[in-house]
């Protein structure tokens, strides 16, 4: 049965379906329960922003919380997965993950080919990621590209509440190491979900919105925000097709060529800087595989080639907005 | 009467309005962010004013020290102008940063503050750098790194105790102990029971301070500080102290014990305790004292009318400050 739900009790409710399901599922993180040797209330805080909040009293013994040691507590669930465990860890802030970057991407990503194909390593790895909450500039990047560079790792970053609960189903029963990334302006975002649980396989694109004149791709909170610019153009008589990737590593890349093979045209809009992104990627394995289908050049609307600032008046400039992916779609249509 | 402390009279005052200084604005900033005048989040330092206090009245400019997430108070004991951080917090382009870091990116190298930080226990190997560049440049500046009870948990912390340690840096290594990070107690996080004899595993001498004692921590950092300018190398200085807000504005702090916020402000205000001490003795009178009270607030009020006025940072900002733009 669906009901209306918020991405972050989406967050919540996978998990703790996933825990009741299978016991070797843990998670560990800083104060994802909270109170830990307090004298206060047990579960005070339950993560940062309270997504595992009643986790820890269903399933006592598969919640742990941490000391603020990322590289030890994420290299320790690194280790639990090759041993039997399918380890949670969170790492509040995407940003943090240079303090821990060895243990994902010189150890969980490369055991399974450098062992020879004998190790498994199922853990997920969830952060907040993203811009839009005054949080400054250690604390609100969109990191996506790097790890979609890294081999041996598969990247996920859902736009929405149904997509998050079936993606972090999968994430928790893959084999592989998952970086989960939750868009921070995402978490109360509703819409219909299932209660019981589903997974959604890694690597198929989701059509958010189907057009004919334009496409644009986008994962995360770039899809809303092209939603709300076809919405726009539909007043203009521009059709535009949105597509949300989903999932960054595996891509679905088939599903983006089949729809620039009927419009012609693309748009790729990525919260990250420019260069080396994730809309650069898309836009140059099009021009390769559908260069005849294009009626014009591709357009990309990305982050600038900064940090992100912290006055709100400069971090709404730096998000790319509606507006500005409206106009790149216009372009696109030699307005 | 005989002046039983280690300040003369003006440095005392001194102390106090630094000291005040940081308790009007972060009561303030609570008032204001409650109101939800201010953008993104803040963590508060007062409570805590005399540890920032105590070792800052021993620095130069020249002195460096790198801080934490909690920074406004060790910008404010630094020198950092209060009315400059005022707008950096309100996102305004008269800030310390232009508006472009915010309360946890204030820094003012020209005074020797490098910097707030988002990022636990970044400070620590900057510091190193610091007191390597003071050591190879020759002059007797040290290096100060503050972190929590809660970074001192992390890797950079203790890699950099090691090599400050191997190198003889004239760093110093400020655990500010405030017994929780975020939620969590020091109690379950940190294994050992004594800071002193974490120092002592990394060949450093340790001391233990009641923080919310200036003279306790003013005694204890001119020691460690002059060991370090005569070349005797690093040491940790632990300050026992207490948070006196939640980890950020907006917590609950169900974690907390019944009636502990209102017991900390009523028997272990460090201000009260100064003043306390200052008046008995007779060196200060409390009217000296309600009048620096007095001109800080008019200062704080200053600044937050100021910090309201000023225009936000314009749209060419956004590209600036780097060395190529796309
Ligand atoms: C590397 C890293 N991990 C986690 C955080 C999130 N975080 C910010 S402050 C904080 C608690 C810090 O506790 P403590 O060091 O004791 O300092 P206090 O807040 O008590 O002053 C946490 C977990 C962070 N900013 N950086
Ligand atoms: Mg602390």
């Amino acid at each position: 049965m669906a009901r209306t739900l918020s991405m972050k009790d989406a967050i919540n409710e996978a998990i703790d379906q996933e825990m009741a399901r299978d016991k070797t599922v843990i998670m560990m993180g800083e104060d994802i329960v909270g109170g830990a040797g307090a004298a206060g209330e047990d579960d005070a805080w339950g993560g940062v922003l309270g997504v595992s909040k009643g986790l820890y009293h269903k399933h006592p013994k598969q919640m742990i919380d941490t000391p603020l040691s990322e590289s030890a507590y994420v290299g320790a669930a690194i280790g639990a997965a090759t041993c039997g465990l399918r380890p949670i860890a969170e790492l509040m802030f995407i940003d943090f993950m240079g303090v821990c970057l060895d243990q994902i991407y010189n150890q969980a990503a490369k055991f399974r080919y450098m062992f020879g194909g004998k190790a498994e390593t199922p853990v997920v790895i969830r952060a907040m990621c993203g811009a839009g909450f005054r949080a400054a500039a250690q604390h609100s990047q969109m990191l996506t590209p790097i790890f979609t560079h890294i081999p041996g790792l598969k990247v996920v970053c859902p736009s929405n509440a149904y997509d998050t609960k079936g993606l972090l189903i999968q994430a928790i029963r893959d084999n592989d190491p998952v970086i989960f990334l939750e868009h921070k302006n995402l978490y109360a975002s509703e819409c219909d979900v299932p209660e019981e649980p589903y997974a959604i396989p890694f690597g198929e694109a989701n059509i958010a919105r189907e057009g004919s004149d334009v496409t644009i791709v986008a994962y995360g909170l770039m899809v809303p925000n092209s939603l709300a610019a076809a919405e726009t153009l539909k007043k203009e008589g521009i059709d535009c097709e949105v597509i949300d990737l989903r999932t960054l590593s595996p891509i679905d890349m088939d599903t983006v060529i089949e729809s620039v093979e009927e419009t012609g045209r693309l748009v790729c809009v990525d919260e990250a800087n420019p260069r080396c992104s994730i809309a650069t990627d898309v836009s140059a394995t099009v021009a390769r595989d559908a260069f005849k289908a294009l009626k014009a050049p591709i357009e990309m609307v990305t982050a600038p080639h900064t940090p992100v600032p912290f006055s709100p008046s400069l971090e709404d400039l730096y998000i790319p907005s509606p507006d500005r992916i409206a106009e790149a779609v216009r372009k696109t249509m030699g307005a | 009467m005989s002046n039983p402390f280690p300040l003369e009279k003006d440095g005392l005052l001194d102390a106090y309005r630094r000291m005040k200084t940081i308790r009007e604005f972060e009561e303030r900033l609570h008032v204001d962010f409650g109101r939800g005048d201010i953008p993104g989040f803040v963590h508060l330092y007062a409570g805590e004013e005399a540890a920032g206090v105590g070792i800052m009245m021993h620095l130069q400019d020249h002195d460096r020290i790198a801080s934490t997430h909690r920074g406004h108070g060790h910008c404010i004991a630094k020198g950092v102008d209060v009315k400059a951080m005022m707008a950096e917090i309100y996102g305004k382009a008269t800030g310390s940063c232009a508006g472009k870091g915010g309360s946890m990116h204030i820094a003012d190298l020209s005074k020797g503050m490098m910097g707030a930080n988002g990022i636990l226990g970044a400070g620590a190997p900057l510091v190193c750098g610091a007191a390597l560049a003071a050591q190879k440049l020759g002059h007797d500046g040290v290096g100060i790194t503050f972190f929590g009870d809660g970074a001192s948990n992390q890797g950079t912390v203790l890699e950099s105790m090691n090599l400050a340690a191997i190198w003889n840096l004239p760093a110093i290594f400020v655990v500010e102990n405030n017994g929780y990070a975020e939620s969590t107690s020091v109690d379950y996080a940190v294994a050992s029971d004594s800071y002193v004899d974490r120092a002592t595993g990394f060949g450093m001498p340790g001391i233990t301070v009641d923080g919310t004692d200036f003279f306790a921590v003013y005694e204890a950092a001119g020691e460690v500080i002059k060991r370090a300018r005569e070349g005797a190398g690093p040491t940790l200085l632990e300050c026992k102290m207490i948070r006196f807000f939640g980890h950020f504005e907006g917590d609950a702090q169900t974690y907390r014990a019944p009636g502990e916020n209102e017991d900390n402000r009523k028997n272990r205000d460090c201000l009260k305790i100064f003043r306390a001490k200052v008046t008995e003795a007779g060196v200060l009178t409390d009217a000296e004292l309600d009048a620096i009270d007095a001109e800080v607030l008019a200062l704080i009020d200053e600044a937050v009318k100021e910090a309201k006025a000023a225009p936000l940072p314009g749209p060419a900002e956004l590209t600036t400050d780097v060395y190529v733009a796309y």
